[in-house]
């Protein structure tokens, strides 16, 4: 984002240089919120922001006009869940920031400062339509994994959205291996440490300050007030059913499930409570006792339940793929013509990764469609965006038309000829 | 959260879990003698007891085929008898009364699909420590181990990669912590209770090989050698000197001992086993394929060889096929230069060109990763057919594995190994709606009773759900 607002707990909106009026013309307009898509439609962008979107547009006089006929015109594909910015390589550690284990902080971990905008798979997923993710640290040590932000992809020094947007925390089998060996350990552990955080918030002298310390328990207070949403990774039906019971003992908070690859199963009760999931959309494997359940129409199936559902990419190439989002969905509308499983429509399916997840982190007012007020992230795609043959050939975050370029493309450029020819290749540029 | 993470990936690209991945074609050594090898002579050990079927005659007609080297008809008529390809043609085509046939408007047929890299049955789900049986880490070269012994016929991974994916035959590889991994084995995707109900009949052997990050890492880890990429090759070099005389000792008629590790390489320089090396960078596959020379063995295919774009004229040359992901990048070094557009240079430059998995998850749709390898050599002017794609997908990888005058291609007297698509296997919104392998209709979507359930899932939640 071109222009940093001081207040990151506040929705920062980056704007264009120029005071600029955008009409994005004829294309097929899908707004991303669920309805079908618009043939011939407008998208009107003034400073960066949505002014409307539709097929009866006027398009202001003075505008500059994109036109986009045979082309698809969407919002930006908002990444329901990634570790965006995190790594370069993910197996060379010096490049690698997920995890904070060893730093001894927990819940007051803050991942905005290493969401590292100048990294390849900013520049790699943002050429293939991602503008916006909700970026997460990776649980170290401790069950809470500390706070996330929402990121934007903008080819610009400041990719923050949203600093501290959310708290993460493992539970399942993950939470279990950081908390002891046994579920019932992450029970305790996350009854005491938010315990601790209101003896921390009352001044109480008894503060256990082994348990976490002040930084931490003072992450944990907006998560048990409400303010800040708690993002909690679990896979299985069981443990589904006991955080829906544990949050009762905390009505305040906002929870989250991420991943839920056996969420079909209990589905009615997740839609009782109220909760709201990122979800893996095509696990269907048992790659753990916690997901034996595990099948590919699990989104379908929690949302024909009445369950808000997104895509998101837990621990599944999460840092550098997100540009697999499309392909995801893609899939969920390949279901709708097999028999047996459960599908979403292509509406619904483009919704999983735009407007739903902004929704689910609470920024469904200002990000992930293309209505009035909104953050002007486009996408302008050579044909279906969910289909394989289709690339994005335009990109604007906050009105900002983006660079597409990334080192790929350069290697690709270098080697469309793999033969030398008068100088070395390192001298092909 | 690290150990889970990790056994999500591949094998191939994990520290500890690494892998190799290679497939080779079969060399053919004008020296090698089999009647004289005593071990030519034993009955193999460990025999395939795969049974097709009871299959039906049955055509498919009004359907867009791919036949898998490159063909495409439309309107045209597949028909499978006796588990055989018994004719394919245009509209024209005559087949017999009273078969089974099936309307394909707007569905398409091609080959069964081949993934040339699994580790399906040695890595299988659950990922649990129990099950991880794909890399004999304790030593730098285990050419004496078989992928084969490894192998869990119950992986519920088989039954997606059918029913999802499309997967009619696979090789399981060893990892690739190890330079010299151990020897793969090429399935049938049937489940059986033994893996040799699974064996592939009459398919040649791999030998797993591996270069560059995992086994210097593994074994620099453990103060041993290789800790570096030229100690990779010197170890590498020095067991093929031992494998050159053992292949001699076996050779002269004289008694000796056998040696299973020696007996696997000596099958190599022979001839008779395929090399398949894990690979990713230009410069280390342009020494493997010296090395390759210095000893007298051909390289079948590297794995997840990501750079082979810059050195498609030489794999071109040197007739070394390229089993890459369409876009995998950037989660190890020696993956950084991966581009999305290197199955597309390769075929480009004439160069054989595969799509490999190595993963549980994308195996079901090695359909829909080609297809993004196809767009993206599209988009900087190398246009691919449809048809030619699907030979990434088919009779390449049954070349590679040695297999392709048996299945790979609908071509008459090939094993019936099909698919039937319900649309484009190109388009993401496409998925098998039947597939025969050797003429048996092992999955069918519209009918639960030819969806396979692994006894692992028997009485599980989920049991013979959709997935």
């Amino acid at each position: 984002m071109r222009h940093l607002l001081l207040a990151t707990i506040m929705l920062a909106v980056s704007s264009p240089v120029f005071a600029e009026t955008i009409a994005i013309t004829g294309g097929k307009l899908v707004i991303g919120d669920g309805t079908a898509p618009i043939d011939g439609g407008t998208v009107v962008i003034r400073d960066g922001t949505i002014v409307a979107a539709g097929s009866n547009v006027v398009v202001p006089a003075g505008a500059r006009r994109i036109e986009a006929t045979g082309k698809w015109v969407t919002p930006g594909v908002f990444a329901g869940f990634s570790r965006l910015g995190l790594s370069e390589v993910d197996a060379v550690n010096g490049t690698n920031d997920k995890s904070s284990g060893k730093s001894g902080f927990s819940a007051g971990i803050d991942i905005a400062p290493a969401i590292d905008p100048f990294r390849t798979p900013f520049a790699v997923n943002r050429a293939a339509g991602v503008t916006r993710a909700v970026v997460a640290p990776d649980a170290g040590d401790n069950m809470f994994a500390g706070q996330g932000a929402i990121a934007d992809l903008g080819a610009d020094a400041s990719p923050i959205t949203k600093a501290r947007a959310f708290q993460f925390a493992e539970f399942g089998e993950a939470g279990a291996g950081l908390t002891g060996g046994s579920r019932a350990g992450t029970f305790a552990t996350f009854r005491a440490m938010l315990r601790e955080a209101q003896e921390y918030a009352a001044g109480n002298a008894n503060f256990d300050d082994e348990l976490l310390r002040a930084e931490d328990a003072r992450a944990l207070l907006p998560v048990l007030r409400g303010e800040t949403r708690l993002l909690v990774h679990v896979e299985g039906a069981n443990d589904i059913n006991n955080l829906i019971n544990l949050r009762k003992e905390f009505p305040a908070i906002k929870m989250v499930f991420v991943g839920a690859s056996e969420g079909w199963r209990v589905a009615d009760n997740i839609a009782a409570a109220g909760i709201s999931v990122i979800a893996s959309a095509l696990n269907d494997l048992p790659a753990s006792f916690e997901m034996v359940g595990a099948t590919q129409s699990n989104i379908g199936r929690m949302k024909n339940a009445g369950v808000k559902v997104a895509i998101g990419m837990i621990n599944d190439r999460d840092s550098h793929q997100l540009r697999y989002s499309t392909q995801y969905a893609g899939n969920l509308v390949s279901l709708k013509r097999v028999p047996g499983a459960t599908g979403l429509s292509w509406n619904d399916a483009f919704a999983a990764i735009s407007s739903i997840p902004a929704e689910i982190m609470g920024m469904g007012d200002r990000l992930g469609s293309l209505k009035a007020g909104k953050a002007a992230d486009v996408v302008i795609w050579d044909g279906d965006p969910l289909e394989l043959s289709s690339a994005a050939v335009t990109v604007m975050i906050d009105g900002v038309e983006q660079p597409l370029a990334n080192r790929q493309a350069r290697l690709r450029e270098r080697y469309a000829r793999p033969t030398e020819g008068d100088l070395p290749k390192a001298y092909d540029r | 959260m690290v150990l889970v993470r990790a056994a999500r990936y591949t094998a191939c690209l994990l520290p500890l879990a690494l892998m190799a991945c290679s497939a080779s074609e079969v060399p053919k050594s004008a020296s090698s003698k089999l009647a004289d090898k005593p071990a030519a002579k034993a009955a193999a050990p460990f025999p395939s007891t795969y049974k097709a079927y009871p299959s039906i005659a049955t055509a498919i007609r009004n359907v867009t085929i791919f036949d898998g080297e490159g063909g495409r008809i439309d309107n045209g008529v597949v028909f499978m008898s006796g588990g055989k390809i018994s004719s394919v043609g245009g509209a024209e085509t005559s087949i017999p009364a009273d078969i089974a046939v099936f309307d394909g408007t707007g569905k398409y047929v091609t080959p069964g699909i081949i993934d040339v890299h699994s580790h399906l049955g040695d890595y299988p789900t659950p990922s649990v420590e129990a099950h991880s049986d794909g890399n004999e880490a304790t030593s730098p070269t285990t050419p004496e181990v078989w992928a084969e012994h490894s192998v869990w016929p119950q992986d519920p991974g088989f039954s997606r990669a059918l029913v999802n994916g499309g997967i009619t035959t696979l090789q399981i590889l060893p990892g690739s912590a190890n330079l010299m991994g151990g020897r793969s084995v090429t399935l049938k995707n049937v489940y059986a209770r033994t893996v040799q109900g699974m064996k592939f009949p009459g398919a040649p052997y791999g030998l797993k090989m591996a270069c560059g990050e995992n086994p210097k890492r593994v074994y620099g880890a453990k103060g041993k050698m290789p800790s570096t990429r030229m100690g990779n090759l010197a170890v590498n070099r020095q067991t093929w000197i031992k494998a050159q005389e053992y292949r001699k000792k076996r050779d002269s008629g004289k008694d000796f001992v056998r040696d299973l590790g020696m007996e696997t390489l000596a099958g190599v320089l022979d001839g008779e086993i395929l090399i398949h090396n894990h690979c990713y960078r230009a410069d280390e596959m342009a020494l493997v394929l010296d090395m390759a020379k210095e000893f007298g063995y051909k390289v079948s295919t590297f794995h997840h060889a990501v750079e082979s774009y810059k050195i498609a004229d030489l794999l071109r040359d040197a007739g070394v096929c390229s089993a890459v992901w369409a876009d995998w990048w950037g989660f190890k070094m020696e993956a950084y230069d991966a581009i999305p557009e290197n199955a597309a240079l390769v075929h480009n430059s004439g160069a054989c060109t595969i799509i490999h998995s190595d993963d549980e998850n994308q195996i079901q749709r090695l359909n829909q990763e080609a297809a993004k390898a196809q767009a993206d050599g599209r988009r900087m002017g190398i246009n691919i057919s449809d048809a030619e794609v699907i030979r990434w997908l088919t009779y390449n990888p049954a070349k590679a594995l040695g297999i392709s005058e048996k299945t790979g291609s609908l071509k008459l007297g090939k094993m019936a190994d099909v698919v039937l698509w319900n649309g484009n296997p190109l388009s993401v919104y496409s998925r098998p709606e039947k597939v025969w392998i050797d003429g048996a209709l092992l999955f069918d979507s519209a009918d639960p009773k030819r969806r396979p359930v692994s006894d692992f899932e028997l009485g599980q939640p989920g049991e013979g759900d959709v997935k």
